[in-house]
């Protein structure tokens, strides 16, 4: 591991100038992305600045009725508080279904959104990765990709995003607050991820020296009616094949509103607007459930291994509408 | 790049002077001999380096040790008190819950944390209500206890003793 210099920000605006020192300097929240990644030589930093003592680590209630998360927040934190288990629940199940409970300890919501993907060749430096090293090429394409994604890919990267938490704030619409050299701007949660196009190398939107400085949840009443199902190879402590998290609207037998967002098949959190769209003012059924599964699914393409995430992620979808929608319909 | 940091091992102050790179396992194991947290995976994977940090269970693999100059740990030797086995350690030697026992220590301060949550009411992946109130109910599910604890493998497959030991221990 490259040798490298070890700084705790005080404040954000120290956080911010301290990274403006090293083109190479990266935040460190709780590490346990960034200390893999350095370990296994995908980043070597010559300055890690810590933002994970910041005074970011509280959950607020916004005037409007929402809440502002702190990019300090552990992810077990953040699952556990009663207010987000109350109003807004796909966002603590997305959260306790990823890791384990020692790693949620140390997880921060900040890192938690920037963790990079789980593609093996990305993790491998002896092999080519458009991601890792722009221009060497894409070894998943051709070669084991079981896990990859089946929407929104790319000639030059077809990796997945693996956080479960940004799939349940998308369903959730959340807002992420961004303090960097130029001041402070808001993205939205879809807006922060990117799909790969020709420069699969940034995963965000983000600028070099940005800083996450919270995550705010609109006032959603319905979102109390939200939930996350994952879907993995073992039934706890692994990545996601697919997942789906979902919040519905009921109103007089009928849906009112939905927001459906989908994990585990795109370099992004994947908002799933054609299904909501075919969804919005119908009588919830199954058979709708899957006419609109489908149709989000029309342009999905498999690669050699993963064509079976095509119909596990409609059958996930259907299930997790049934789930919202079953004791009321 | 090097650093001097301070850490409470078990109830003693310790300063050291590491490397940044160090991680806190290797700070613990190979600086200060503490060897009852292993190095399974060194990735997060694993959980044989889970110890009690500030209080709550932690890897400590993927942390680097600077980063938590003047934290308290607590390993799975420091759960003994004055001769006294911890409850959790008790339980685990009545059940035999472990083979080799190279995972039991991070196992145990896992639990121990484990314990903690539940108390303090933190939800799982398999609880069904989440706005239900967690903690209070002694006898805790199996599929409760599997969930919570699956950041520890076990190699030697003593996952149905564990299982046990726990239980023995919720329900006392
Ligand atoms: C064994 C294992 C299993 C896992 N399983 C799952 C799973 O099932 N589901 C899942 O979703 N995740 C899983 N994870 C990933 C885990 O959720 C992430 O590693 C964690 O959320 C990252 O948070 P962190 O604070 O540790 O980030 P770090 O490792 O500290 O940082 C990650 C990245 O974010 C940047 N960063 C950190 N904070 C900020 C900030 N405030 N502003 C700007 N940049 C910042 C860092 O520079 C770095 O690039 C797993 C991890 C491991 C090791
Ligand atoms: S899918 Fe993306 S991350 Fe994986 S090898 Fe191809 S370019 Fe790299
Ligand atoms: S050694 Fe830390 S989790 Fe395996
Ligand atoms: S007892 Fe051998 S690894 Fe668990």
């Amino acid at each position: 591991m490259r040798p490298f210099d070890y700084r705790r920000a005080g404040d954000v605006d120290e956080a911010i100038a301290l990274m403006g020192t090293s083109p190479t300097a990266r935040y460190l929240g709780g590490g346990t992305n960034l200390v893999d990644h350095m370990r296994l030589g995908l980043e070597t930093p010559d300055l890690l600045v810590d933002v994970s003592r910041l005074p970011l680590a509280d959950i607020e209630d916004l005037p409007d009725g929402g809440l502002r998360i702190g990019a300090a927040v552990r992810n077990s934190d953040l699952a556990a508080d009663r207010r987000v288990r109350e109003r807004y629940p796909a966002l603590s199940r997305a959260l306790l279904a990823g890791a384990s409970g020692q790693l949620r300890n140390l997880a921060t919501t900040g890192g938690n959104l920037l963790q990079r993907t789980r593609c093996p060749y990305f993790q491998d430096v002896t092999t080519p990765c458009n991601k890792r090293e722009p221009g060497s090429g894409c070894s998943a394409i051709e070669g084991h990709s079981r896990n990859h994604a089946i929407l929104g890919a790319s000639d030059a990267c077809v990796a997945v995003h693996p956080s479960d938490m940004a799939v349940g704030l998308l369903a959730l619409d959340a807002v992420v607050r961004v303090h960097g050299p130029g001041g402070e701007r808001t993205i939205t949660i879809d807006d922060l991820h990117r799909l790969p196009g020709e420069h699969p190398e940034r995963d965000t939107v983000l600028e070099p020296g940005e800083l996450i400085t919270a995550v705010d949840l609109p006032p959603t009443p319905f979102a109390r009616r939200s939930t996350y199902r994952k879907v993995r190879e073992r039934a706890s402590f692994a990545f996601a094949l697919v997942s789906v998290a979902a919040a519905v609207d009921l109103h007089e037998g009928r849906i009112a509103d939905v927001r459906i967002a989908c994990g585990g098949i795109a370099h992004k959190p994947w908002r799933a607007r054609r299904a909501e769209e075919m969804l919005v003012s119908e009588v919830p059924d199954e058979a709708l459930f899957e006419r609109a599964a489908r149709a989000e699914l029309d342009e999905a393409r498999a690669l050699r291994d993963n064509g079976f995430k095509i119909p596990l992620l409609r059958h996930t979808m259907v299930a997790t509408l049934r789930d919202l929608t079953l004791e009321t319909s | 790049m090097e650093a001097d940091i301070t850490l409470v091992v078990d109830g003693e102050r310790r300063s050291l002077t590491v490397d940044t790179r160090t991680s806190l396992l290797d700070a613990l194991r190979d600086h200060l001999g503490v060897t009852s947290p292993k190095k399974g995976c060194d990735h997060g994977q694993c959980g044989a380096c889970t110890v009690l940090l500030d209080g709550r269970r932690a890897t400590t693999c993927l942390t680097f040790a600077v980063a938590q100059d003047g934290a308290e740990v607590i390993t799975a030797v420091g759960l003994v008190t004055d001769g006294e086995l911890h409850p959790v350690q008790e339980a685990f030697c009545e059940n035999d819950a472990f083979q080799c026992g190279f995972c039991t220590p991070g196992q145990v301060c896992s639990v121990v944390g484990m314990l903690d949550e539940l108390r303090a009411g933190h939800p799982s992946h398999v609880t069904a209500d989440l706005t239900a109130e967690i903690g209070t109910d002694p006898a805790i599910e199996d599929d409760e206890i599997r969930e919570r604890m699956s950041g520890n493998l076990c190699r030697c497959g003593a996952y149905g003793n564990i299982l046990a030991a726990v239980r023995q221990v919720t329900s006392s």
